[in-house]
């Protein structure tokens, strides 16, 4: 199969800069790929490269089958961005908001119950405006929402911030379990201690390039387990090329 | 394409229903032109008469603004702004969707205004049906074309400013017909109004059609 992410010397701009100058990159099906890198390195323009959010002008950029280059919309629907700002409406509640999620996918309204039970966004949570909730009430509720729709590729942009020590447990549960059910997730973190555990490979930006490249903690204990429990049952995402 | 509309159209409705900006500002403001010009004109009844259909649609064209404004501040900020773009709903779906919201708000915005420019102008509408053609009419040029320049102007930091200057010198054929088709209502000139249609059925089916094709690359843009 292959990989869900395929870039190759991938230039994006924002504005006139060249926010990725050449990325080389690719992450296949079932992999949790973490890049790191200071600040302005490209981490989230990756992100939003991948999301479809921002266009990719040169060399070669395929998601989920996609070819970014030719058409960067077509595979928004297929991914689910958690960026910086939450994607709420501070009026709808948190399980309007998901619902809202759910229902533009044609996704059955009981999938965001079940996400925001997981996320443990029931009683009065459930019912509270958006606009009313703390920072890492807001970005569980955005969860939800991302969990609900069931990416194919979850992209994750600083996923610890703001949340308590029980909803950084709980993510990285979440995480585990889109891999097992066969999604690629590709996060970008300023907390290694966090969020390495967590990946199978460690990515370094700078400048808009991948500069190097290292195996996460999640490579090293599955390294470490009997052969027969490295390959988990990748689930039931096996046929998520949309194009 | 109509699922996506009405999901957007009932996200945007619940908003506002919410938020009540359209009642507790929007609303009183265009009453308070109604108000204003009527002061400007003076106490003289034949003037006010005389002026009535014109002060009702100004009225109805700078809340037309106000609403437009808010349409597109409720995706104003990053995250929901990429939330909708991510959300897989059809651009052409979120543009009827958020034009049936505004067109919606606008048509309630019109019955309280018809209230008070009856008491306060002392008008009687004759044509009834002509006045509701023209107002139905009017009010899906006025949001279809309203969420069109909103889409135009919804990345710019002067969006505030620069939506009224897009905007307004756009619907002035929405001004100049409605208000005669309202004058011939208020004679009781069916056929005389029924002229000024000609002017607003294609305004509403071009900023229509246009809006259904552009909205997704002015999202884009934006």
């Amino acid at each position: 199969m292959a990989p869900v992410v395929q870039f190759r010397a991938a230039v994006a701009l924002a504005g006139r800069f060249p926010a990725l100058a050449g990325v080389d990159l690719s992450v296949e099906t079932g992999e949790v790929v973490l890049v790191v890198g200071a600040n302005g390195a490209g981490k989230t323009s990756l992100l939003r490269a991948c999301a479809g959010l921002l266009p990719v002008t040169a060399g070669e950029a395929h998601v989920l089958g996609v070819d970014l280059v030719a058409d960067h919309t077509a595979v928004r629907r297929h991914v689910g961005l958690l960026g910086h700002a939450a994607p709420l409406y501070d009026e709808l509640s948190a399980a309007e908001n998901v619902r809202f999620a759910v229902r533009a996918l044609g996704l059955p309204a009981a999938t965001g119950e079940r996400a925001l039970e997981r996320l443990g966004l029931v009683g009065r949570l459930r019912t509270t405006p958006a606009g009313r909730l703390s920072a890492g009430q807001r970005r569980r509720v955005a969860l939800a929402a991302l969990v609900a729709r069931r990416p194919a590729l979850w992209l994750l942009d600083e996923p610890h911030a703001g949340l308590d020590a029980t909803s950084r447990t709980l993510l990285g549960e979440l995480i585990a379990e889109a891999v097992v059910d066969g999604a690629a997730v590709l996060l970008s973190s300023h907390e290694p201690e966090l969020s390495v555990p967590l990946s199978d490979r460690v990515v370094t930006m700078g400048g808009g390039r991948i500069t190097g490249e290292e195996d996460g903690g999640r490579r090293a204990r599955l390294a470490a387990l009997p052969a027969e429990e490295r390959s988990p049952d990748r689930g039931t995402m096996g046929a998520w090329h949309v194009a | 394409m109509w699922r996506d509309a009405v999901l957007v159209a009932g996200k945007d409705l619940r908003i506002e229903a919410r938020s009540r900006v359209a009642l507790w500002q929007v609303v009183p403001f265009a009453v308070l032109v109604l108000i204003l010009v009527a002061f400007a004109i003076g106490p003289d009844n034949a003037s006010l008469r005389h002026a009535a259909p014109g002060i009702f649609w100004i009225a109805v064209l700078f809340s037309t603004v106000l609403t437009i404004q808010r349409s597109v501040a409720v995706e104003s900020g990053e995250g929901t702004r990429d939330g909708l773009r991510l959300s897989g709903i059809d651009p052409a779906g979120i543009f009827l969707g958020k034009a049936a919201a505004v067109g919606l708000q606008l048509l309630v915005l019109q019955v309280v205004l018809w209230a008070g420019v009856t008491f306060l102008f002392n008008v009687r509408v004759h044509v009834v049906w002509l006045a509701i053609v023209t107002s139905l009419l009017a009010t899906v040029g006025l949001a279809c074309a309203g969420v069109l320049y909103g889409a135009l102007s919804a990345g710019l930091r002067v969006r505030d400013t620069l939506l009224p200057i897009l905007v307004l010198p756009v619907l002035a054929p929405v001004l100049l017909a409605g208000s005669k088709a309202w004058q011939a209502a208020l004679d009781g000139s069916a056929s005389s109004g029924a002229e000024w249609l000609r002017i607003l059925i294609p305004f509403a089916v071009i900023y229509l059609v246009i809006g259904i094709v552009l909205y997704g690359p002015l999202q884009e843009a934006a």
